[in-house]
């Protein structure tokens, strides 16, 4: 990984300005909504990234449930992490584009409000992590995951099933798009997910690295105190 | 598209702070590998 690092920084920093240029410059502009409506490109693929950032914290949350190792403790980390960082990006853009074409920054609409919970669920998670000094906190935090992402197809599915103020899906469920706004969209989101994933393993090395770095911590501080006789402390 | 730019700004200004906390955890972390080192 440590010489794939540089090539997949390069090639997210190329299909990020590709899908800037293609968001901006070669999508064309919609109709109803002008140029505003160019705040897509970066807002529904920053959603559908911290979708698949939640999905893997769910699977690393399952898999530490069931073998109790550190390492996919330390991934569900990173990915709830960084996922929060991308669901805040698509609770920022979203009342950016709402105030012109709405007239209102938000509405307690279904899609808005589940995904203003899902952002809470994780932030919760988060600072479960951070505030619990409890030896079982890896295992509550998993517990909460595994809850949290029941969110994820809620937040998801609602504008498929329920009447909402939120533009309906333009991918599946009688949905259509220019093709050429459908290639900027999904390059955005090829580029988000590459993004993604370098921001998300550099969390994850950092993780790795703090709890070693706290061990050795830990052990020194035992070493300096000395190593209690058997039975001292009754 | 002055909303345009603000939710592309907004963007960038978000993911760039999150990368500035990391190097800051991250510089925090050699330091506190060299202080171990030392000992």
């Amino acid at each position: 990984m440590k010489r794939a690092f540089p090539v997949l920084a390069i090639l997210t920093a190329v299909l990020l300005s590709y899908g800037l240029y293609q968001a901006l410059v070669v999508a064309p502009t919609e109709q109803t909504m002008g140029d505003v409506q160019r705040i897509f490109y970066y807002h529904v693929p920053s959603a559908w990234t911290a979708f698949i950032l939640f999905f893997v914290n769910l699977v690393a949350s399952i898999v530490y449930l069931a073998s109790r190792n550190p390492k996919t403790d330390a991934l569900a980390v990173a990915a709830a992490e960084v996922g929060v960082v991308f669901c805040t990006v698509v609770l920022v853009t979203g009342p950016i584009w709402a105030r012109p074409v709405w007239g209102i920054w938000w509405t307690w609409d279904l899609r808005l409000t589940l995904t203003l919970v899902l952002w809470l669920i994780y932030v919760s998670y988060l600072m479960l992590r951070r505030f619990s000094s409890s030896g079982q906190t890896p295992l509550i935090a998993a517990v909460l995951a595994v809850f949290g992402a029941l969110d994820v197809p809620l937040v998801y599915f609602s504008i498929w099933f329920f009447r909402t103020q939120h533009p309906q899906p333009v991918m599946g469920n009688g949905g259509s798009i220019d093709p050429r706004m459908l290639h900027a969209l999904l390059i955005n989101w090829l580029a988000f997910s590459c993004f993604a994933a370098l921001v998300c393993w550099s969390r994850y090395r950092l993780e790795v690295l703090r709890r070693e770095v706290d061990e050795t911590q830990a052990l020194e501080a035992l070493l300096e105190k000395g190593v209690p006789e058997r039975g001292s402390s009754r | 598209m002055n909303y345009l730019y603000a939710a592309y700004a907004a963007t960038w200004i978000i993911h760039i702070s999150y990368l500035g906390v990391l190097v800051r955890r991250y510089t925090r972390l050699r330091h506190e590998i060299e202080e171990l080192k030392k000992q």
